[in-house]
């Protein structure tokens, strides 16, 4: 049953006896616009100091303190929203219907870390997004993934982006907002189901590092692709690179890139082959994405809650159903004609196809890119920090003995203790070559 | 090395060119300085009791109001009282609020005014379902902008059934009724 608009069934009193005034309709207002602005500065300058500390003062101390105080802005104190990492569905449903306009903050919080990685690589991550910041307080020990699951795992964040994009562009709702894990822990309240998949991952990320931002993270993707182009970036030794190999278990999100001065010699034959079949392969990645694309697009339009209406008033139209539910009602209510919720829903398809295709292109050309460049071999004197996996937290810094002489510390004898066993077989080798 | 170093230069170049160019693109699309808040539109809601159950907060934000200049100022408020209320006094059994979250008071003969307490209501909308089936409708929920912490996409939103809930612009969070009917 649904109450009809509201009628004057009984006409409003005038208070003649007592010339009662009515009280007045008010209520507390939304947060001022100049606290909004607050917070895109206090973002600005959180960036301009992260990327200070990361790549010019080289501390880890004062990131993690910065990640700290991040936590509790960003985190505890702003509740969580609006982020970074849900802002680009509020810009990508902007771009997809013009009539949804964004705010100026969002924009900023949705662009501003990506200009920082640009230019500096992906600082934010290091102790600007509280989402990271959370999961870098859990680490304890980290432990390394081999690189064949790191690979494979990190395709799920590039999915992930891919259907945010599609639902967000569609007017869908915001998937990463729906399921995002940690704001039910910065807000001590939410959905059960998410506060167990937050604690979860929080409890995986004490050996894992960063789950959430290795393997979900949508948003990690494009600062990744943004920090590739970073004119700046984390530069593990701050001289020339021994080739000691202390920093290559330093890292907790696997991003260092050995050297491949003592790697085995491979058959350069076999590996141009190797690499002629898998690019004559993209194409056929990016078909059968086009393709098994425009199929889930379909399904997908179904989540779209006009396209569930549409076809629910269907059913019920053609005897096959034979109640209504709150939203049939709400909007038989309405007297809306029904040939316009046909009109929407079809017209919601079509860019659900679309935009599903578009999707599956993208997850086609990252899995024959990702195929592709680990196929090609590429020469490496030093060991480096990977521009789009390093998330510039500052931790191999220390390992590296070049860095401890800078900074005038004892070089010890024996690897830091999260080397132990990694590299105990290589110590003399490391020895003689820090002592060189 | 030397190279290396101008073809980064080159490329981070044309990626915040990139980004200008996609700013550029939305500020046609209409960027607005002015941030947004969520409200329902009470002329659009059904008093579902989703808004009771569906918001983040453990206490929903969303409250009771009551427009007075729609109101009638019955003696029996269907807001206020059960369906068949056995006498026309305040004892809990004769409430249809479950928390007892509306004030009575008598005004002048016969007419008397509901006000709503609202640390007390819960939002589940058995009191605007009563005023719009049987009154005049005066009683409405909204989102109020004190408890509210402005999800980026808030959940009631995207659980109502009629499609009541939107954004609104900062500066204008409510959507009271008023006698003008839906905006
Ligand atoms: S990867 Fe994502 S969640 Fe992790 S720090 Fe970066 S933006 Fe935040
Ligand atoms: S969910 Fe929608 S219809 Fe239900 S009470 Fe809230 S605003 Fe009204
Ligand atoms: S009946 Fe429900 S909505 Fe109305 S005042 Fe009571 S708790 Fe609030
Ligand atoms: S925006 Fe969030 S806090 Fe506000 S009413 Fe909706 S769900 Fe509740």
């Amino acid at each position: 049953m649904i109450p009809v608009l509201a009628v004057q069934r009984f006409p409003p009193p005038q208070f003649t006896e007592t010339g009662h005034l009515l009280p007045p309709l008010t209520g507390p207002l939304s947060r001022a616009l100049t606290l909004e602005y607050l917070d895109v500065a206090v973002l600005l300058g959180a960036l301009a100091l992260a990327a200070w500390l990361a790549l010019r003062q080289r501390s880890r101390n004062w990131l993690a303190t910065l990640g700290i105080f991040s936590l509790l802005y960003f985190g505890f104190w702003r509740k969580g929203c609006v982020c970074s990492i849900g802002s680009i569905q509020n810009i990508a449903q902007a771009l997809g219907d013009p009539s949804a306009g964004v705010p100026l903050t969002v924009l900023a919080f949705g662009l501003l870390p990506l200009v920082f990685a640009l230019l500096f690589g992906r600082v934010f991550c290091a102790a600007v997004c509280p989402h990271g910041a959370l999961q870098d307080l859990m680490l304890i020990k980290p432990v390394a993934v081999p690189p064949w699951l790191e690979h494979g795992l990190r395709l799920l964040a590039h999915t992930y982006l891919g259907l945010a994009m599609v639902f967000a562009a569609t007017g869908g709702g915001y998937i990463i907002c729906q399921y995002d894990p940690f704001v039910p822990i910065f807000r001590f309240s939410g959905a059960t189901a998410l506060v167990v998949a937050g604690v979860a991952l929080l409890v995986v990320g004490l050996f894992i590092g960063r789950p959430y931002c290795r393997f979900l993270c949508p948003y990690g993707v494009l600062l990744g692709l943004a920090a590739r182009l970073s004119r700046w970036r984390v530069r593990i030794t701050p001289d020339t690179c021994t080739q000691c190999r202390l920093c290559e278990q330093s890292c907790p999100v696997g991003a260092i890139n050995p050297s491949t001065l003592d790697a085995p010699v491979r058959d350069a034959a076999a590996d141009k082959r190797r690499l002629v079949w898998l690019i004559a392969l993209l194409p056929v990645l990016l078909a059968a994405g086009l393709g098994l694309g425009g199929l889930a697009g379909t399904n997908l339009a179904r989540r779209h809650r006009i396209v569930n209406l549409a076809e629910r008033v269907h059913q019920e139209d053609l005897g096959l159903a034979a109640d209504t539910t709150d939203a049939s009602a709400a909007w038989r209510a309405t007297g809306a004609p029904v040939a316009d919720l046909y009109t929407a829903a079809q017209d919601l398809r079509r860019r659900y196809v679309l935009a599903g295709r578009l999707c599956g292109l993208w997850i086609g050309l990252v899995i024959g890119l990702k195929l592709i460049t680990l196929a090609i071999r590429r020469r490496r004197k030093d060991y480096e920090a990977d521009q789009a996996r390093c998330i510039a937290c500052a931790r191999c810094y220390l390992y590296c003995p070049q860095e401890l002489r800078r900074l005038g510390l004892p070089v010890p004898e024996a690897p830091p203790s999260a080397l132990e066993g990694v590299v105990a077989s290589d110590r003399p080798q490391a020895e003689a070559q820090s002592r060189s | 090395m030397k190279r290396r170093d101008f073809l980064g230069g080159v490329l981070s170049g044309t990626g915040l060119l990139g980004l200008g160019a996609l700013l550029a693109g939305l500020t046609r699309r209409r960027v607005r300085a002015e941030g947004t808040v969520w409200q329902i539109d009470p002329w659009k809601c059904t008093a579902c009791g989703r808004c009771a159950t569906e918001c983040v907060l453990e206490q929903s934000a969303t409250k009771c109001v009551h427009a007075f200049e729609l109101c009638g100022y019955c003696q029996l408020c269907t807001g206020y009282f059960e369906p068949q209320p056995n006498r026309l006094n305040t004892a809990a059994e004769n409430q249809l609020c479950p928390t007892g979250a509306i004030n009575r008071a008598f005004i002048e003969d016969p007419y008397y005014e509901y006000t709503i307490n609202e640390s007390l209501c819960v939002a589940c909308g058995k009191c605007v379902k009563g005023c719009t089936m049987f009154g005049n409708g005066s009683l409405h929920l909204q989102i109020r902008h004190d408890r509210c912490v402005n999800c980026n996409e808030c959940s009631i939103a995207r659980a109502c059934p009629a499609e009541a809930i939107r954004r609104v612009p900062a500066r204008q969070p409510y959507l009271y009724k008023t006698r003008e009917g839906p905006a």
